[in-house]
């Protein structure tokens, strides 16, 4: 196992004695095999039992540890030390407000989840001594991607609208909705796009992509938005100029 | 001191505390929940789960087999009466989180699919690919945004119950985000705060495993329950300790030493089975318990492979195919892809046993309920116990909300039966004292140890005497050294005098919880002179049911060890008999 020095530049906010963020520099022997998670915890047992961060699993499955690596969003439990220069910058994920240190405040990302009605609202409810509602493979191939989101929020990091107008639903919370759309288990289409199909839902998105650049799991959030915007396309032209398919 | 009034508070918002919180707003919708958590629900450990969740659905199977499975496999230390209560609701819990959204994984008609874990004589595990947890995890929490009469508290650490009279009636909590410490009023409380895999150096818990609520629970005078049951999984990254689920082995992967002998037929778990034709209940279908024991034979023996991380066996799924693990082990590729660089499609995984489960905690009847009236406990942190000496694979995430719906259903009615007004200045004058011993310990300058350096003096000991094999000799050793931590503890000093999300003083007050957890483990396996389960004993090599088929009760002191007392096993209808592992031997 080889061992490397590393130079961490992480920024540091005080809420209580800083008057705006700062950096501070740590030397690291990094193991070769080692996250940016794993130099973090190394500052805080060694060097700086003071520095504030968020981290669960080290298996990238609980999302809590996103944070920006020399300027891109990433898991710090899936960033490894041997794919950077000696010199590596740990920011707090972009586009959120700073608690302290790479700590950030969620309540809004929170809080657009629950906006779109993220539970299964069922076509027709079924008791349930009758058993599971059936779906075949292929029906939960359609949605199952989507099921994939673990709340991260690195592709809010990474969204450049999210980044101008804080009101937009933004890539993870529309995914998750429209997970809940496309499975044939569900009927709550219609209660979910008075969310979704508004200006600051959908609409916003501009198709950069980088939500699904970044995304650790794959989800690909931009294709999830650009079915939603098709399929609100498509209720439009009913809605509009077929009006009689409502009847 | 702000003061926050509910009915129920629910300490733990993972699988078991967000299953209670749904079961106690459909009980009674006009009951206040608060939901409280030292981490936003999503990050909870649950999350990490991977195999599945056992319940009986097909018609090969019978709530007998499902029963008689978890009792052998508990090698007879499990309460009868919970296992007959848990393989009872297993079915519906489980269909009622299909019902809520939960993708598992489908038969080509539609029906939900199940697969072979260890230990299980019929395949009854429900999954959802190999992210099961995650899944479930993630349908209770959306589901939970249903209800708003459930009132979360985010990143709420709570540092002590409230008892009075008798009765627990509330908690204290930082809240992370100011530093303020609040006192939440309940009329029950609900602890559901996982495991404390992280008293152990290797272990597949995440960092916020710490035994939080089973030292709340046992500082508040009730008993911790078989604690010396710590289970090693035996196929963990030998790097990181990541685990690999037991559906790799399920799915038809194999272990092989050095010689490329696939070495669980020389204990017991033989014949020797048809590559890529896994025989349930043998071989590589054995119990967790057997075949991590297995490990440190062969380890001894010389039949490890040696790696910059320790002695490892190999995982080997070549056989399986790239489609197949794609299909079913999607995310034991990426794991052991990114984290190790072995890739299982072409290559065997190194791995070795880890820490994985506590089969102990926090003494419940097969209600949910602690003998403390108004409190309950579900999960990890409880022991009912239905996994007596040794867990099945794939038990506890249906444990989880078997029994999280349980402790709603038993607070609720506890609540609804009416209980007595609290001594509101007794009440004050303890939440007042427990602010008193959080300020002090963040205040306090002079402090000449450090929590890294006790953490990691705590680790040692637990991995080098508390392990797969223990003695009398490395036990006492264990139990003097817990006892010095402990009395080291008070001079920790902290550094960080920040109020807001103060980590160090967080991690403190957890180091504190895995100390008395901690002893706890090693007083009871230095008292339990048998081997049962998951507790093997170099000293004591046989099961010993004249004397130890009884459950071990701690109970806490401040500052002398734990007192460990018994309490006879539930039997019901499975006299304790031979595990057997090789049926296809008969």
């Amino acid at each position: 196992m080889s061992e490397r020095l590393m130079q961490l530049e992480v920024l540091r906010y005080n809420p209580e004695s800083d008057g705006e963020t700062r950096f501070q520099s740590y030397e690291v022997p990094c193991r070769d095999e080692w996250v940016v998670l794993d130099a973090l915890n190394y500052v805080k047992e060694h060097l700086d039992p003071t520095l504030s961060y968020r981290w669960s699993c080290h298996m990238a499955v609980c999302g809590s540890c996103g944070m920006m690596v020399n300027g891109e969003p990433k898991l710090a439990c899936k960033a490894f030390v041997r794919d950077y220069p000696e010199h590596i910058r740990i920011e707090p994920l972009a586009h959120f407000p700073v608690e302290r240190d790479l700590v950030t405040v969620i309540e809004d990302f929170v809080s657009k989840l629950a906006s779109v009605k993220p539970y299964l609202i069922p076509k027709k409810e079924q008791p349930l001594s009758s058993g599971e509602y059936l779906q075949t493979p292929a029906q939960l191939k359609k949605y199952k991607q989507y099921t994939l989101c673990i709340n991260c929020m690195l592709c809010y990091s990474a969204c450049p609208e999210y980044g101008l107008i804080p009101a937009f639903i933004g890539p993870a919370a529309i995914t998750l909705a429209h997970r809940y759309n496309q499975d044939s288990r569900d009927g709550g289409r219609n209660e979910r796009q008075e969310v979704i199909a508004q200006q600051v839902g959908v609409w916003e998105c501009n198709f950069v992509g980088a939500c699904s650049e970044v995304c650790p799991k794959h989800v690909d959030p931009a294709s999830a938005l650009q079915q939603v915007k098709v399929a609100s396309t498509m209720d439009w032209y009913k809605e509009h100029l077929m009006p009689w398919l409502n009847k | 001191m702000e003061i926050i009034q509910t009915d129920v508070a629910i300490i733990g918002a993972g699988g078991a505390g967000l299953r209670a919180a749904i079961g106690l707003v459909e009980a009674d919708p006009r009951l206040r929940v608060a939901l409280i958590s030292k981490v936003y629900p999503m990050r909870s450990h649950t999350c990490a789960a991977e195999g599945g969740a056992a319940g009986v659905v097909k018609g090969d199977d019978s709530l007998q087999h499902h029963f008689h499975d978890t009792v052998g496999g508990g090698d007879w230390l499990s309460d009868q009466d919970a296992v007959e209560y848990f393989v009872r609701e297993a079915p519906g819990e489980l269909t009622q989180l299909e019902h809520w959204g939960c993708p598992w994984s489908r038969e080509p008609n539609g029906s939900v699919a199940v697969r072979p874990f260890g230990g299980m004589k019929i395949q009854r595990t429900w999954f959802a690919a190999d992210k099961s947890g995650f899944h479930i995890l993630h349908t209770l929490f959306q589901t939970s945004l249903k209800y708003p009469a459930i009132e979360r508290y985010d990143e709420y650490y709570a540092t002590d119950l409230l008892v009075d009279d008798g009765r627990c009636q509330g908690l204290m909590a930082i809240e992370m985000r100011s530093g303020r410490i609040v006192r939440f009023n309940a009329k029950a409380v609900i602890i559901a705060t996982g495991g404390a895999g992280r008293m152990f150096p290797f272990t597949t818990n995440g960092a916020i495993k710490t035994g939080d609520g089973m030292a709340l629970a046992y500082r508040a005078g009730v008993p911790l329950k078989d604690m010396e049951f710590v289970q090693y999984h035996p196929t963990g990254l030998p790097n990181t300790g990541i685990l690999l689920t037991e559906a790799c082995r399920g799915e038809g992967g194999v272990l092989v030493n050095k010689h490329g002998r696939r070495y669980l037929q020389d204990y017991d778990m033989g014949p020797e089975t048809p590559l890529g034709h896994p025989v349930l209940k043998t071989m590589e279908l054995g119990p967790r318990d057997r075949v991590s024991q297995a490990f440190y034979h062969e380890q001894q023996k010389g039949n490890t492979i040696s790696t910059p991380w320790g002695d490892c066996t190999l995982l080997d799924m070549r056989h399986l195919g790239q489609k197949v693990i794609d299909e079913r082990l999607p995310f034991v590729r990426e794991l052991s892809t990114s984290y190790l660089s072995v890739d299982p499609v072409t290559d065997p995984v190194p791995v070795r046993p880890v820490v994985h489960y506590m089969m102990g905690g926090i003494h419940t009847n097969s209600k949910a309920a602690t003998p403390l009236a108004g409190l309950f406990a579900a999960g990890e942190c409880a022991c009912v116990s239905i996994n007596g000496a040794n867990r099945l694979g794939s038990n506890s995430l249906t444990e989880i909300v078997v029994f999280g719906k349980r402790a709603a259903l038993s607070a609720a009615e506890y609540v609804s039966s009416g209980s007595r007004r609290g001594n509101e200045a007794a009440l004050a004058a303890k939440a007042v004292q427990s602010q008193a011993r959080i300020r002090s310990l963040f205040e306090k300058t002079n402090g000449t140890e450090t929590i890294a350096g006790l953490r990691g003096e705590m680790m040692q000991t637990m991995e080098k005497n508390a392990g797969i094999y223990r003695t009398a000799e490395g036990l006492q050793e264990a139990c003097a050294k817990l006892s010095e931590l402990r009395s080291r503890y008070p001079n920790i000093g902290l550094h960080d005098k920040t109020n807001v999300y103060n980590t160090d003083l967080l991690q403190a007050l957890e180091l504190g919880c895995m100390l008395d957890c901690a002893e706890a483990v090693a007083r009871g396996a230095l008292e339990r002179k048998e081997s049962r389960g998951a507790h093997q004993r170099l000293d004591f090599t046989a099961r010993d049911d004249v004397k130890y088929l009884k459950h071990t009760m701690a109970y806490y002191h401040p500052k002398e060890p734990a007192r460990i007392d018994y309490l006879d096993v539930v039997i019901t209808t499975s006299k304790p008999g031979v595990r057997d592992y090789s049926g296809a031997k008969k």
